[in-house]
This record gives structure tokens, C-alpha cells and sequence, in this order.
């Protein structure tokens, strides 16, 4: 590991605390229905994102995740106002009200989105890293997805494309060790998973995804590789502190394993690290808190205060050009005397 | 002009397409090396080398979720399915991915690709490789479906397909690879939405869209021998439908066949004959017919399964209960 | 400002929440997502994690009591700060914003209250003495809904199923043949359908339109005999009821109700639905009585009317049998003083029923007078509540329409009605021979409540011996 770069450990923390009160934001705005739906919170596994965002170009690079999306979409560097205004469901939100929790996306950041599919990125992620060979860009992609999306066919179908034709790609499963309710091991055959890149004669390696430096050392070698067409398996090992989305009530696991884990939290592990290595500074921590708090209040105040969609723009974002629709509509189109 | 058969013009319609954009990329099983299951794709991979027509494994949802990616971010692929009956294992990618790309993102990213193989019934293939999947299709906001039941069609609607900057579906046919016809020698494109009007008739209107259509002319000649004179609409396009040909059809005729070759529930044919029904109910003299293939899967003796499907018979039988020339009514 | 730390929806379905227990001390500092309190929600007891990281400076509903989703329930901040401003801008209601929570919150509590004890809603016991019963709604007495009457609305059996039922008369044709009918003024009736299942399809319409005088449907027909010097020969009667009441075509039309119609329906589906209700028929021999009316009428400038006679008989009857003019009351049936007898006329849009009281001290010309006011006055709509409400017995006569029999439903406060079908000839046998009778057939609508079967064919019996000898009404 390079040696402690203070600039980088103090990005390194803020991008995880501003999660961190992003999320928790979140859920307390989910709590008061502000937010509908299925919301997946990421509280616990802000290492993985914060350190695979740390060591990519998104200049050149593209990310893609599941539904639990919105610590990579805030890594990625998208605008917090537009990520809380899309959980709210207004028009300013990053996808105009219309994807909502799971479907963040900024193209010009290069976050291809959040995806409800379960393991459903993987081959879409494994084509925007051909057309980055195919168009020579350089770039790699960053595809996340969960210990549940492992066993789907779609992952193992596109490693083995990945392979084949030397895509710049890294798979990055984000073992949080309960797909839903049930624990990874009751569903895997293999209690680690880099041993599944093998079966594809691809590089896997396991990492601790709780330590955002070792987090960062191993996305560093992976993109590394990646670039030069050696797509790449990364299992980080983490753990979520929230249930699966809001209505879980967690009956599987108990306090005390969530418990334990908190005592091996992410940012305390940084903090730790920053602290031996005598970077670390009480005043500038309060003061980075007290940023992503402000930030945090900032986008709620956004949300709020954005209006909601007008109703023709249900009509909106479907085709390219003027829209077309099977059959007459009795809906707000009708009523405009469409 | 050129006589050319279905899949010559379809190769055509690649061909062109991509000495004109670079940035088209056809994939598939066997379109490479192989040139084709059905000869499609023949010579392109000599043409334009192995970057851009690419062998895949046989993963359908991993290659057409491949491709949807690649459109994404900017490459126009062409995902060749074997068969659309294999379509159904990448059926999420097109339907979750693909469809739902430009409206989840708020209208900042599309997915231009183009999905195509052969649907449809073909011969002795029983029951999974011979089905008319185009409802799993048409039903799904945010993709368009075209289905070329001719030479010229089937080259200037993949050309439109390809530049398109939505994805497309293409309903080719198998019984249709070797139809020849005319296709002019110059380049043109085939609208997307628009259907055609193959012979015009102030009697009845006969609808349908892919190999139907050629039922649809042969069963016109047998109904001119009764003096009747029929009007043929090829759809060509499934979505968007092209529903004011129809209705001005209709509204001539007073009377319509529509004609699906897949089951009857929830299909094309059955929501074009709702449509005709709700649209012209004061014009319609005779309920709107339907010939659909019969309810079951698709059998392997050859009698049953052309039992199954719809017919010129069918057809003209149908044509004649809209026309009341059956004689006996209950 | 210090941090208002509401109670959040911890199930989707929640609406409010019981603290179970603080997990967290006042003056305690915690990290976001360290545990607040234990909640239990509608489904299991949850984990209420901090939303912020801070001192928890108050904690303002207990362990134990319950908040509903937006409530305010403690107050984090700096250690030290003051809470009670934040305290005091959000107490009492929801957290900004957080109506919607509110809102199914009050509902919930509405669905809880009626299971609570119901000392002050215990339903009042119907009261007791001469009162009506308090079911008895204020509403003007209108006359009764024949059933079967021709304009209610019939529909013909399906011959495919019950959704393709068309109305009666009209056969089934093709909507093109309904609008080349309605263009060409063909009535489709009239037209023989060449298609499946007799439908009438274009080329009937054209043919029936290009044959020679072969249009004049019944309808058309009724309205051209309505002219005069019209030659066209006419089914029904111009002048009849019928062709006043049909005269309008059928239309798909949504009509709200008019006050009168909402009176009948309701007045009417209370009674059939109330009454246990049935039925005693008996066929009566005209012939006496219309020689009498001939003989009577036969000096008059006037006519009186069939109806002046039969209400004297029907009043004749009652006095015989008073049983049937009675009211039922709910805990008592009240048997009425006098014959005040009704008779339903109809009227655009609906029917009233005009009351001629005490027939049974009253002449048949007074009572032919009286009618003879009341009818014109409820044509005219001008009839007052006095004048239609509170008949003893009704009479509902739809003779006139040629109808054979039927039932009528019973008239409140009343407890039975006459139905009178057309008087016609029928051969019957007298004696040894059989006979053509001028006959008309009469039923009787009972409320059982009130009146008993055998009550109700004595009466029935007496009737039919009064008009077949209206002479006995002497005795």
C-alpha cells in the first residue's frame, strides 16, 4: 500500500459520512412518506463504493448497480439534490421522477444506472465495456451487484462473454451476506466467491469490503487489469446495517450480529487507520461533518421545495421524437384533447 | 430491379448499414464463421471482420443484455436470436433493459440496437421452435416491432430498424427466407408504422402482418372468383400500428378478417380486431372476424400442425361469414 | 436549531407506533443509526434507529405511549441546546409535511371507535302507542308499480347467452343495418334479418327499403294514423295509453331521477321488500255490471266512469270484510274508519294515486265526480298531499292497456291493492253451455302481516259475487 496520502483519507471519509447521513436521511424521510416504494439503503457498505470510486477516471469510466443504489450513484459524484428529489418523486430528480430508489442514473456522470432486476446489469455492464474496446476509449466499467445476484444466470453468462472477448470490465459483488432473509450460505455453493472468476479463467480475489483503503488497493489492480482486457472478480465482504429495503423487519438476523459488525464499521476503520497514521484531526472531522450535514439538509430542502411531474410527462421519456401509443388514451392526453 | 429473396435483402439492409455506420455491430449465434443459421449474415464476417459480427455463446440473455449495454453507450448492435422462440431466455433484457432505458433514466440515455430473427410457425419443429411469440412484443411500451412479409420490406424496415434511435424488434420468418421479390436497386427506407395496402377492394378488408399476408392474397383471388372484391392490409408494422389504414379501410368495406398466426388471447390480431370493432361499430355489418392458430401447441405430424394454423381456407370461410355468403345460418 | 426526531412508518402499513422501550438515555450521545428506542409497529417491534448523530436532549412521549407517524417524540441536538423551541415548534402535530401520514392515522382510530363500548349509540327501541313506526317514511303516497306493466322495461331471452340480451321487440341486426334503418326510416321490426340467428344485416335494410310501400312499420304506421285522413292502418289505437306512453324510441340515455321517481323506488322497494306480499285471483263476470253501466249511463249527457262502479263495489266489500282495510303499525295493525280508496294514474315519468275518501257513504255519480276532479288535477301535477296520501285500499287498473292480469305491489299505509286486467270476452260455461262472457280477472296483493289468506279470498269471494251482482251491494 502506497503511503498515507492525507488529502486522499480525508475524501476518502467524507464521501463515506456523507453516505453515511445521506441514508439515514433517507430513512427518516421514508419514515415520514416522503419516499415510497422499495428503498434499499447502503448504511454499512459505503467502503466498496467510496474506495472502487477513489481509484476509477470517470472521465473514461462507466459504474452500473443494482437497487441499492444510491451510495455508488453519490460516489459516481452525482448531485445529492437531484438523488434525494428522485426519491421524492419530483420532476428535478436525477430521472425525472420516473425511476424513483432503484433507478438513479446520470449519463453524463457516467452512472448507468440503478437497476431492479436482480444480477439484470451484469450483461447490460458487460456491453458498455465492449463498446469502450470497441471504441478504444480506454475506459472500464464498475458493475456492483449483490451476493444474490451471483447465482443468476445473467452473471455467469457474462463473465464468460467478459472472457472471451477481453471486455475492460470489473464485477464487483458486494457480499453483504444476506440476499433478502436468506444468509449467502445457505444459497452458495462456495464460500467464496473469487472462486467463481476460475470457473470463467478469470482473476478473483476477496477483499475486505469494510476497509476502504484495501477496498481501494484492490479496485486499483482490478481496473488495472481490466484496461488491458482482463476483466476482472471482485468479492468485497461487507455487511448492511439497514434491512433489505425499509419493510424488513430483520425477523433473520439478530442486534447483536448487527452489533458486532458496527464495531468494525467502515468509517471507524478509516478513522482508526487516519489516527495511527497521525493524519487525524478532531476539528476538521466536525467540520466535514458538519458539511455533509448541511449538504444532506440542502438536498432535503430541494426535494421539498421541487415540484411534482406535471401529468403529461408520463407520456415523456419513452421514445425518441414524437411519442405513439396503442390506443387512444383516456388519461391526462385525453383530457388535454389530445 | 433486382429480384432478390427475403434473406438476401435482409443482408442487404446489414450490409449497407454497416459499411454506412461504423458504429453497427451484429452478434449472434453462428452469424460469423458460420454465415448465418439461415444464411442471413452471409459473408459479413469476410467483410467486415470479427470486431464487428461476432459469434456468441449460446447465452441469449447474456449477448442481447451485451448489446443493450453497448447501444447505451453509443454502438448501434444488431442482436441476431436464432429464433425468437430462444428469445424468451433474454426476454428480461429486452423488456426491463432495453424498453425501460430511456424512460427510467428520465430521457437521458437510449438503447438504438435491433433485435431479429425468425417467429413464427416453420415446419416439423413441433412445439418450441414453432411458435408466433410478436404479442410478447407488441404488448411493451418503449420498443418498436416491425414484421416485413416481403423482400422489400424486409430490407427498408431493417434499415429503418438499424437507425432507429429506439430499440426495434424484427419478426422475420423462416417460410419467408427464400421468397423472392422485387427490391428496387436503389437505397430506401421503409417507414416504421406505416402498413401497406397490397390490393385494394371495396367488399371486405383482410388484415395481417408477416407470412399471414401471403394468405391474405391468395385467399383475395379465391374470393374474386365469388365476386367479391377484397382489400389486403400487410401491417408491416406492429408498433406503432398503422390503425388509419385500417379504419379507412374498414370504413369502405364495412366489413374486416384479421389474421394472426399466433393463439388468439391477448394477441395482435385479437387487439386490431377490438380496435376495428370499437372504431367502426356504426359502419360494421358483420362481426369483425378473427382467424388465429387454434389454441394448443404446435403439434409435429405435419397434417396437425397445418390443422393449426390459419389457412386460405380460413380465411375465405371467415371472409364469407362477414359477407353472409354462407347460406346456412342458424 | 436542535433536531426533531418524529416517529417514522417502520412497516409500509404502520400508522403509529408503541414506544416499547428508550434504548437510548437522555443526555446520551449517539452516532447516527445507534439505537433510539424499540418500536412496536402493527407487525413486529422494530429497531427505531437515529436518523442524525447527536446528544439525545429530550425525551417527550415515554415507554409505553403511543405515536402516531409524524409525531414528535424527542429532541436531539448539541449537548446543552436548548430543546424546547424545537419542542414547541413541532408538538401537537405532525412533522411538516406529513399530512398524509396523518391523515390514515385518524382513519385508523375511526375504524377502532365503533368497537368501543356503546352505552350512547344503543339502538332505540321502536316506539311503542299509535305513532307509525318511525320506518315509515313522510312521503307522499303514490300509487303502485304494475309489475309487468308494458313500459317497464323488458328484455328478450338471449338465445346465446345473457350478455347479448337486446330489448324487446328488436331484433337482432348489425350496427351498420340500425344506421342505414335509422337514415331510411325503416322500423327494424318490420324487417326480416337474412343473417346468423335471423340478424338483420345492410342488405335486408336495402331490400325492405327498395320494396314498394314495404316500410311502414308499426311505429311509423302509429305515428301516420295519428294524422288525420291517414289511410295507414294502425295496431295500437292512436289515442290509447299505450302510444301516448311509447311514443319515443329507444335511446341510450343516462336519466337522473327525478323526485318522483326516487319517491316511487324508494317507497316501492320498501314495500315489496317489507311486506311479505301474495296473491288471490279470481276471474270476474262483467256482464251484469256493464249492462248496468249501459242502462245507467244511457240517459246521461256524461258518462260515469267503470272505475266510479268499482270503487263503490270495492268499498261495498270492505265494509263487508274490514279486515282488509287496515294499516299495519309495527306492533299493531290499526283498522281504518272509512273506505278511502285509491286509484293509480299514471303520468309522464312516473304514476300518483289520488284518493276519493269514504266511498262506502258516497254515491257512484259523487264518486265519478270526484274521481273525475282528482285525475285532472294529478295530470296537471297539481294535486295536493291531502288529496293523494293516506288510501285505506288502492285499485290499480291497466285495463285499458288490454293487459290480461297482473300483480301490483302494495300501497302504504294500506295493506292490500287490486289489480284489474281488461274486460274481455271469454267462453265460459254456463250451465251446460259454453258461452262468450265479457270477463275480466282480478288479483289481490296482501300484506300477510295484516291480512291471512283465507281473509283474503273471502274478500276475493264477496268482490267478484258484488260485481257479478251489483244489486247485492243494496243488502
Amino acid at each position: 500500500m502506497s503511503a498515507p496520502d492525507a488529502k486522499l483519507y480525508w475524501k476518502l471519509r467524507a464521501d463515506m459520512v456523507f453516505m453515511r447521513l445521506f441514508e439515514e436521511k433517507a430513512g427518516q424521510m421514508y419514515g415520514l412518506r416522503k419516499i415510497g416504494g422499495f428503498c434499499h439503503l447502503y448504511n454499512g457498505q459505503e467502503a466498496v463504493a467510496a474506495g472502487f470510486s477513489s481509484a476509477m477516471d470517470m472521465a473514461k469510466d462507466y459504474v452500473l448497480t443494482g437497487y441499492r443504489d444510491h451510495g455508488h450513484a453519490l460516489a459516481a459524484g452525482m448531485d445529492p439534490k437531484a438523488i434525494m428529489a428522485e426519491l421524492f418523486g419530483k420532476i428535478s430528480g436525477c430521472s425525472r421522477g420516473k425511476g424513483g430508489s432503484m433507478h438513479m442514473f446520470d449519463a453524463q456522470k457516467h452512472f448507468l444506472g440503478g437497476n431492479g432486476i436482480v444480477g439484470a446489469q451484469i450483461p447490460v455492464a458487460t456491453g458498455v465495456a465492449f463498446a469502450q474496446k470497441y471504441e478504444k476509449t480506454g475506459g472500464a466499467t464498475v458493475v456492483y451487484f449483490g451476493d444474490g445476484a451471483i447465482h443468476q444466470g445473467a452473471f455467469h453468462e457474462a463473465l464468460n462473454l467478459a472472457k472471451i472477448w477481453a471486455l475492460p470490465v470489473v464485477f464487483v459483488c458486494e457480499n453483504n451476506q444476506w440476499g433478502m432473509g436468506t444468509s449467502w450460505k445457505r444459497v452458495s455453493a462456495v464460500d467464496d466467491f473469487s472462486l467463481m472468476a476460475s470457473a470463467y479463467g478469470i482473476r478473483g480475489e476477496l477483499v475486505d469490503g469494510m476497509n476502504v483503503l484495501t477496498v481501494r488497493d484492490a479496485a486499483q489492480r482490478a481496473l488495472a487489469d481490466a484496461r488491458q482486457g482482463k476483466p476482472v472478480l471482485i468479492e468485497a465482504r461487507t455487511y448492511r446495517y439497514k434491512g433489505h429495503s425499509m419493510s424488513d423487519p430483520q425477523k433473520y438476523r439478530t442486534r447483536e450480529e448487527v452489533e458486532e459488525y458496527k464495531k468494525q464499521d467502515p468509517i471507524l476503520i478509516l478513522e482508526d487507520a487516519m489516527k495511527q497514521a497521525k493524519l487525524w484531526d478532531d476539528a476538521k472531522a466536525a467540520s466535514q461533518d458538519a458539511e455533509a450535514e448541511k449538504l444532506v439538509a440542502e438536498s432535503v430542502a430541494f426535494a421539498e421545495a421541487s415540484p411534482e411531474p406535471a401529468l403529461h410527462t408520463l407520456y415523456e421519456d419513452i421514445y425518441a421524437g414524437e411519442a405513439f401509443f396503442m390506443a387512444p388514451s383516456s388519461g391526462p392526453a385525453a383530457q388535454a384533447g389530445k | 430491379m433486382a429480384q432478390l429473396t427475403y434473406r438476401d435483402a435482409l443482408n442487404r439492409a446489414m450490409d449497407e448499414e454497416m459499411a454506412r455506420d461504423p458504429k453497427v455491430v451484429l452478434m449472434g449465434e453462428e452469424v460469423a464463421e458460420y454465415d448465418g443459421a439461415y444464411k442471413v449474415s452471409r459473408g459479413l464476417l469476410a467483410k467486415y471482420g470479427p470486431e464487428r459480427v461476432l459469434d456468441t455463446p449460446i447465452t441469449e440473455l447474456g449477448f442481447t443484455g451485451l448489446g443493450v449495454g453497448a447501444a447505451m453507450v453509443g454502438l448501434r448492435p444488431i442482436v441476431e436470436w436464432m429464433t425468437h422462440n430462444f428469445a424468451l431466455l433474454a426476454i428480461d433484457q429486452v423488456v426491463n433493459e432495453a424498453a425501460k432505458t430511456r424512460h427510467m433514466s428520465g430521457g437521458q440515455l437510449s438503447a438504438p440496437i435491433v433485435f431479429r430473427g425468425p417467429n413464427g410457425p416453420a415446419e416439423y419443429l413441433s412445439s418450441q421452435h414453432s411458435q408466433a411469440l410478436a404479442s410478447y412484443w407488441a404488448h411493451i411500451p418503449g420498443i418498436r416491432v416491425v414484421a416485413p412479409a416481403f423482400p422489400a420490406d424486409a430490407y427498408g424496415l431493417l434499415k429503418s430498424a438499424i437507425r432507429d434511435p429506439d430499440p426495434v424488434v424484427v419478426l422475420e420468418a423462416e417460410m419467408l427466407y427464400g421468397f423472392k421479390g422485387e427490391v428496387p436497386d436503389e437505397e430506401f427506407l421503409t417507414p416504421i408504422g406505416k402498413a401497406a395496402v397490397l390490393r385494394e377492394g371495396s367488399d371486405i378488408t383482410l388484415v395481417s402482418f408477416g407470412k399471414p399476408v401471403h394468405m391474405l392474397l391468395l385467399a383475395a383471388t379465391e374470393l374474386e372468383k365469388l365476386g367479391v372484391q377484397a382489400e389486403v392490409i400487410d401491417l408491416r408494422s406492429l408498433r406503432p400500428l398503422d390503425e388509419g389504414t385500417i379504419m379507412a379501410s374498414v370504413a369502405k368495406t364495412k366489413r374486416a378478417v384479421v389474421v394472426d398466426e399466433s393463439w388468439p388471447a391477448a394477441s395482435m390480431g385479437s387487439y386490431v380486431a377490438q380496435r376495428i370493432s370499437f372504431e367502426r361499430f356504426d359502419l360494421l355489418d358483420a362481426p369483425v372476424e378473427f382467424v388465429s392458430s387454434e389454441d394448443v401447441p404446435m403439434p409435429y405430424n405435419h397434417a396437425l400442425e397445418l390443422a393449426v394454423q390459419p389457412s386460405v381456407e380460413k380465411i375465405v370461410a371467415a371472409a364469407k361469414r362477414a359477407l353472409y355468403l354462407e347460406e346456412s345460418h342458424g | 436549531m436542535a433536531e426533531p426526531i418524529f416517529m417514522i412508518a417502520l412497516s409500509p402499513t404502520m400508522n403509529e407506533g408503541v414506544i416499547a422501550e428508550w434504548v437510548a438515555k437522555e443526555g446520551q450521545v449517539l452516532k447516527s443509526g445507534d439505537a433510539l428506542c424499540e418500536v412496536e409497529t402493527d407487525k413486529a417491534t422494530m429497531a427505531y434507529e437515529s436518523p442524525v448523530s447527536g446528544s439525545l436532549l429530550k425525551i417527550l412521549q415515554p415507554a409505553g405511549s403511543t405515536a402516531a407517524v409524524g409525531q414528535l417524540i424527542a429532541v436531539m441536538g448539541k449537548a446543552g441546546e436548548d430543546w424546547q423551541a424545537t419542542a414547541a415548534a413541532h408538538t401537537g402535530q405532525a412533522a411538516p409535511g406529513a399530512a398524509a401520514s396523518a391523515a390514515p392515522s385518524q382513519a385508523a382510530s375511526a375504524q377502532v371507535a365503533p368497537q368501543a363500548p356503546a352505552t350512547a349509540s344503543t339502538p332505540s327501541p321502536v316506539p311503542s302507542g299509535s305513532q307509525p313506526p318511525s320506518t315509515q317514511p313522510a312521503f307522499p303516497a303514490l300509487g303502485p308499480v304494475a309489475m309487468g306493466a308494458p313500459e317497464a322495461p323488458a328484455y328478450a331471452e338471449s338465445r346465446i347467452g345473457g350478455g347479448n340480451a337486446l330489448p324487446a321487440g328488436l331484433p337482432p341486426s348489425s350496427p351498420l343495418a340500425r344506421k342505414l334503418a335509422k337514415e331510411k326510416g325503416v322500423d327494424l321490426r318490420s324487417v326480416r334479418g337474412s343473417g346468423p340467428r335471423g340478424r338483420v344485416i345492410a342488405r335486408d335494410i336495402e331490400a325492405h327499403a327498395a320494396a314498394p310501400g314495404g316500410y311502414a312499420g308499426a311505429l311509423s304506421a302509429a305515428q301516420a294514423a295519428a294524422k288525420p285522413g291517414s289511410q295507414a292502418a294502425s295496431p295500437v289505437p292512436a289515442s290509447s295509453p299505450a302510444s301516448r306512453l311509447s311514443a319515443k324510441g329507444l335511446r341510450s340515455e343516462r336519466v337522473p331521477l327525478s323526485k318522483m321517481r326516487s319517491i316511487i323506488a324508494s317507497r316501492l322497494s320498501q314495500s315489496y321488500s317489507g311486506s311479505p306480499h301474495y296473491f288471490v285471483r279470481v276471474a270476474i263476470d262483467m256482464e251484469r255490471l256493464l249492462e248496468l253501466r249501459a242502462a245507467i249511463n244511457a240517459g246521461r249527457d256524461k258518462a260515469l266512469s267503470l272505475n266510479a262502479f268499482v270503487m263503490k263495489l270495492v268499498a261495498a266489500a270492505l265494509e263487508r270484510h274490514p279486515v282488509i282495510n287496515a294499516s299495519w303499525e309495527g306492533d299493531a295493525i290499526r283498522y281504518l274508519p272509512s273506505a278511502d280508496l285509491g286509484l293509480a294514474v299514471a303520468l309522464e315519468g312516473g304514476l300518483i294515486t289520488p284518493v276519493v275518501r269514504s266511498c262506502e257513504l258516497r254515491g257512484i255519480e259523487d264518486i265519478d265526480g270526484e274521481l273525475g276532479t282528482l285525475v285532472a288535477k294529478a295530470r296537471a301535477g297539481a294535486l295536493k298531499p291531502e288529496e293523494y296520501g293516506g288510501a285505506s285500499f288502492t285499485i290499480s287498473n291497466l285495463g285499458s292497456f288490454g293487459v290480461e292480469e297482473f300483480t301490483a305491489i302494495i300501497n302504504p299505509p294500506g295493506s292490500a291493492i287490486l289489480a284489474l286486467g281488461a274486460v274481455s270476452k271469454e267462453a265460459v260455461v254456463v250451465g251446460d253451455d259454453i258461452v262468450a262472457r265479457r270477463i275480466m280477472h282480478a288479483t289481490l296483493s296482501s300484506d300477510h302481516r295484516v291480512i291471512d289468506g283465507a281473509q283474503a279470498a273471502a274478500f276475493m269471494a264477496e268482490l267478484k259475487a258484488l260485481f257479478e251482482e251489483p244489486a247485492r251491494a243494496l243488502m
